[in-house]
């Protein structure tokens, strides 16, 4: 082939063509700089066949020897410029020094970190509730009698106590034990309206206790997250579009949230959230209500002139239902083999 | 509470299927829990008239009873059960019928048999054989007003609704109060049960004597005196409603208070009147230590918090949680007192509780019932008395010393809107509250409402709302998105410590855990020495679940620990676990101090092996591994830690170190103590990490925000420096003098050599050196100059020399 492209004088614009297909074919080939750089000698090298070529020009006759001169120069300079591309996309790609790799190896091994689903949860509910103007602060978990039950108008004796079973603090105080793990986040309403006057807007997570024994779906340590919100012309409508919201941000536009008549002494009207679930089922997911205005007199605001609403939301429950998982002992027993897959 | 749809149908019309009706009480907040379906596969049994009863010739036990079922001749069957008696309405199966095998539990077919020499073409049942109940002492008897012949399905057949009822509504403990719940929902109306029968006051003559010496425990005291009184079982209808609601029948006068309670709400009491010293009623408080022997067996010493029904000598009542032995309704009671009272409901519920004697009446009772109902029911009682125990009703005497006015409470229309967010229609206001039996007059802004004599818990316009919103449906409510002003925000720097500590662990690789906050105290002196405990006691539990968790948490330590050891046992990896959680600190006569901490342990063999050469991957995680973690929490949080040694009673000496900021202490790190980590059952070196987050909170808070400084357009010069000194001297000492140097951007250790070449007792630290300046490319003589002062300063602090490269 060589000879006959040097060597005959019978080159034509047929046999460049050939070259160029077959020179760019094989510079295509070439994985590594070192195979480009050995193409560039074959080709283009002092002892080059394109440079040969142009060599062998002189011993054509002087009217082809133009045209052909022409056409190889062109030849050079396209495989020149081929050349050039090539070497640098071999260089940009690591494919310049090594050989391919197996992209399909493992990794290089590192640990990986996980939060804890409970932690998930609760910051999914905070976004949520934060997108919607609310602040997020926390409370003590060790409460005074007066805050868990009584301000909230539990008073000692009271048929409602039954509601939470509790684990009390051995401190006794004039022969009373007013000191307790708090059987809710509801202390913290109270706590707030101390502390901030209207408007008020705002979640409260934070675990809480109960004297319970535990099973698949009784847990006696459980987090909850109450919600406080009180401004002149807060309305029940406001209590059914804030947590309606809440249900379609955690658990899709097309959850239906159900309110039902329900009883909690702080709150009137009271009311209970299920949301129709996978299966259909509805499932109850919070409590809620009018925040009750005896709480709002006690606190020194006029009840007449603000209202509020206030709600509680499980946390275990809402995690459940999302990750769908069907045993509430799993969040504490801190297994690697359940925190790794959140 | 369970109620029969049998019986709530006889006060008012069940519209709705079983599954409807459920579901609209459960959104207005009467909660069914649950539906039972009291069936069964009941072909070819009616309900059978015992005409006869003889005994079977070749058995003691068993008899031959003659069944009439209607149609045709009766059947002679063989009985063995103890309870049947001539004239009973019994079940009575046909051969054929599908029975529930008494000793195996499964169904049989049943044949025509010869029991004993005696053939038999059929059975009267067990509650068992017909798979209601597991009851199998004797034949089920049905009530009397049940047809003969009648298929047993029909007769029988029922729906029981389990509610789950909240304390605010004692009413609904009763098949009235439900039935008026009913009636409201569906537009019907409740058919009262008869009273009928009003007993006039009690002659002067007869003695009887009620005196309340406690007018704030008890309200109001209706006694009615019914003589001539037949005690005997009851009629077969009510047991069956007794026996419905989980009760065992007792006798006539007895099963009648239980029943009058089932559908009003209201316990009753029946004493035996001949029993009553002197004729008396006295309500009390107890004496201190006043010794009462009830009906259950049980005896009790009274305190003077505790009200009870004396007679003119002892207490002869616990009131509203039981009565005594003494006074007790037997078979030769002739005379009955009926008691029908109210009294204070926290009363009730504190002795109750004291008693741990937690009755259906002192449920009721603790729940607030109102005056009125007391004398409703004791009119319902006393009819019942007169009509089933063929007493006569001598008279009344009622003791209810401030009478009660029904208040009227105004809502306006305004209030509605403004609570509900939406005006109602006045019907749609006046209808739902007519049909709850609410007396409702319209005013120019509203409306003036009166709540019914059984409803205790409606005392305020928004119990009023919740009334009508609950009847018109919260699903038919209206909802808005919030409006108004948004608060001013409330920082929570803590808060934000917590989220970036927490982001950091998981980040760096760790998986958090949650522990539980109560703990034991062993747990606790199993990572500080005990004296440090009793120093400082934990708050402890007054009534712990279990002995393992009965003291708050004062360290996360055993919690993770724990954790750790529970995963070891589960699989053989390397294992990097965190926690950021509050401990308890008591503080006298106040609530704990609650501080927030993060603890993080991490050991065990990291992945032994891989396809990647020089991955750098030590083989087991040691302290350094930790301490990178801590360096990248230090770095999540933009703050530089600094380490210096220090001991801690859970880990290794000479193996930890205190961690600062800005010379501040905020935790420690080091290898948990092989002792400590040993009571845990963790055999191999674990290390941990432990942050003060409410101390990290102030140092980020007292640094304020990060401030920038332009990086330099100028080149750095690059130089190795290798430095001899003493072991004792620690490598960041050596290093932070390096890096007081205005020129030296950046420090870092790249070698530790001892041996060949170095002295004994020294150790050879080699470190790559940045210099650069902000303004200028440094020349040679810059970089020698600072060199040489840094040489010297070494020289002189640390007794430091350089080795020659």
């Amino acid at each position: 082939m060589e000879e006959h492209l040097y060597g005959d004088d019978t080159m034509s614009d047929t046999d460049l063509a050939a070259v160029e297909r077959r020179a760019l074919d094989e510079l295509a080939a070439a994985r590594d700089s070192a195979a480009a750089a050995a193409w560039r000698t074959r080709y283009l090298g002092k002892k080059g066949e394109v440079t040969q070529l142009l060599r062998g020009l002189g011993a054509l006759p002087a009217d082809r020897r133009k045209q052909a001169g022409q056409a190889a120069n062109r030849l050079r300079a396209l495989l020149q410029e081929a050349f050039d591309q090539r070497r640098a996309l071999l260089e940009a790609s690591s494919l310049a020094s090594s050989a391919a790799i197996d992209v399909t190896l493992p990794a290089r091994p590192r640990r990986q970190g996980h939060l804890h689903p409970i932690t998930l949860t609760l910051r999914e509910i905070e976004r949520a509730f934060r997108d919607m103007g609310f602040a997020v602060v926390e409370g003590p978990q060790v409460e005074w009698d007066e805050y868990n039950f009584e301000r909230l108008r539990i008073p000692a004796d009271h048929p409602a106590r039954d509601m939470w079973d509790t684990l009390w603090i051995d401190y006794e105080r004039d022969g009373h034990y007013p000191m307790l793990l708090r059987t809710h986040t509801s202390p913290m309403q109270i706590r707030y309206i101390e502390r901030r006057p209207p408007p008020i807007r705002v979640i409260v997570p934070g675990t809480c206790y109960r004297y319970e024994a535990t099973d698949a779906t009784h847990e006696w340590m459980l987090t909850q997250v109450e919600g406080l919100v009180i401004d002149e012309g807060i309305s029940f409508a406001h209590l059914k579009g804030t947590l309606e919201a809440f249900v379609h941000r955690l658990f899709g536009p097309d959850v239906e949230a159900r309110f039902r008549c329900d009883y909690f002494p702080f709150v009137e009207p009271g009311a209970e959230v299920a949301i129709r679930w996978r299966d259909r089922r509805w499932i109850e997911l919070l409590g809620a209500g009018m925040v009750h205005p005896e709480i709002l007199d006690a606190a020194g605001y006029d009840s007449e002139r603000y209202t509020g609403f206030a709600f509680g939301i499980g946390v275990e429950r809402t995690a459940m239902l999302r990750y769908g998982i069907d045993d509430i002992r799993y969040f504490y027993d801190n297994a690697l083999g359940f925190l790794e897959q959140f | 509470m369970k109620l029969s749809l049998r019986w709530l149908a006889e006060y008012v019309d069940l519209r709705l299927s079983p599954e409807e009706l459920a579901h609209r009480l459960t959104m207005t907040g009467v909660e069914v829990e649950a539906i039972e379906e009291i069936t069964g596969d009941w072909d070819h049994i009616v309900a059978g008239r015992v005409q006869a009863l003889i005994p079977h010739p070749n058995a003691d036990r068993l008899h031959l009873a003659t069944v009439d079922v209607g149609a045709g001749e009766p059947f002679t069957v063989v009985c063995g059960a103890p309870n049947i008696a001539v004239g009973q309405i019994v079940a009575f199966a046909h051969e054929g019928a599908r029975l529930v095998d008494a000793r195996s539990g499964s169904l049989r077919v049943l044949k025509r048999s010869n029991i004993r020499g005696v053939e038999s073409a059929g059975m009267v049942c067990s509650d068992r054989e017909l798979g209601i109940s597991d009851e199998h002492e004797g034949i089920k008897v049905l009530s009397a007003a049940v047809g003969v012949g009648t298929p047993l399905a029909a007769a029988i057949g029922d729906t029981i609704f389990d509610f789950s009822l909240t304390p605010n509504r004692p009413d609904l403990f009763s098949a009235l109060g439900i039935a008026r719940e009913v009636a409201a929902l569906t537009a019907g109306s409740v058919r009262e049960p008869e009273r009928g029968h009003t007993a006039g006051e009690l002659p002067p003559e007869e003695g009887v004597s009620v005196t309340i010496e406690a007018p704030d425990l008890c309200m109001r005291y209706v006694a009615t005196l019914v003589r001539g009184v037949t005690v005997a079982p009851s009629p077969p209808w009510l047991q069956a409603r007794i026996e419905a609601s989980g009760s065992r029948p007792i006798n006539n006068v007895v099963d009648i208070t239980n029943y009058v309670m089932l559908e009003f709400g209201q316990p009753l009491h029946a004493f035996d009147f001949d029993k009553l010293r002197g004729g008396r009623i006295v309500v009390r408080r107890a004496r201190a230590n006043e010794g009462i022997n009830l009906i259950d067996g049980s005896e009790h010493a009274l305190c003077t918090d505790d009200l009870v029904i004396a007679d003119a000598g002892d207490a002869v009542a616990v009131a509203g949680v039981m009565g005594d032995a003494f006074s007790e309704v037997s078979d030769d009671t002739g005379s009955v007192l009926l008691e029908s009272a109210t009294f204070n409901g926290p009363s009730i519920r504190r002795t109750a509780a004291a008693l741990k004697l937690r009755t259906e009446a002192s449920t009721r009772f603790e729940k607030g019932l109102t005056p009125e109902l007391a004398l409703e029911a004791s009119r319902r009682a006393t009819r019942l008395l007169v009509e089933i125990c063929g007493g006569t009703a001598v008279g009344v005497i009622d003791a209810y010393p401030q009478p009660r006015n029904p208040a009227s409470i105004t809502l306006t229309h305004e209030r509605l809107a403004r609570v509900l967010g939406s005006e109602l229609l006045p019907e749609q206001v006046v209808t739902p509250l007519e049909a709850l039996g609410f007396t409702v007059d319209r005013l120019p802004d509203g409306y003036a409402v009166t709540a019914p004599y059984w409803r205790s818990d409606v005392r305020i316009a928004d119990d009023v709302v919740e009334e009508v919103a609950r009847i018109v449906g919260y699903d038919r409510l209206p909802s808005a998105p919030l409006q108004g002003a948004i608060p001013d925000p409330d920082p929570q720097p803590l808060r934000d410590t917590v989220t970036r500590v927490r982001d950091a662990f998981a980040a760096a690789g760790l998986v958090e855990t949650i522990n539980y906050s109560l703990v034991s105290v062993d747990a606790i002196a199993s990572v500080q020495p005990p004296a440090t405990i009793t120093d400082h006691l934990p708050l402890a539990v007054r009534n712990p679940m279990s002995e393992e968790r009965n003291v708050l948490r004062t360290t996360l330590r055993p919690g993770l620990l724990d954790s750790f050891a529970t995963n070891r046992r589960r699989q053989r990896r390397a294992i990097a676990l965190f926690e950021v959680g509050r401990v308890f600190h008591p503080r006298p006569d106040d609530l704990p101090h609650e501080r927030t901490f993060a603890l993080a342990l991490l050991g065990g063999m990291e992945a032994k092996a891989s396809v990647h050469k020089g991955n750098g991957f030590a083989a087991a995680l040691d302290f350094f591994d930790a301490k990178a973690i801590a360096q990248s929490v230090a770095a999540a949080l933009r703050l530089v830690f600094t380490y210096e040694t220090a001991e801690d009673p859970a880990l290794d000496t000479g193996r930890a170190a205190r961690v600062l900021v800005d010379g501040s202490a905020i935790g420690c790190i080091g290898q948990v103590a092989p002792g400590v980590a040993a009571r845990f059952g963790i055999e191999e070196p674990i290390y941990l990490i432990e942050l003060d987050i409410d101390a990290l909170t102030e140092v980020i808070a007292a640094r304020g925000p990060l401030e920038f400084t332009p990086p330099s357009r100028f080149p750095a010069v690059v130089e190795d420096l290798a430095v001899l000194v003493d072991e004792a001297v620690p490598a960041a000492d050596v290093e932070r003098l390096i890096a007081r140097s205005r020129l030296v951007e950046r420090v870092e250790l790249f070698d530790l050599y001892r041996g060949a070449s170095v002295p004994a007792g020294k150790k050879s630290l080699a470190f790559s050196i940045d210099y650069r300046a902000p303004d200028r490319t440094l020349t040679d003589n810059d970089v020698a100059k600072a060199r040489k002062g840094v040489v010297k300063q070494l020289e002189r602090e640390l007794g430091a020399a350089i080795r020659d490269a």
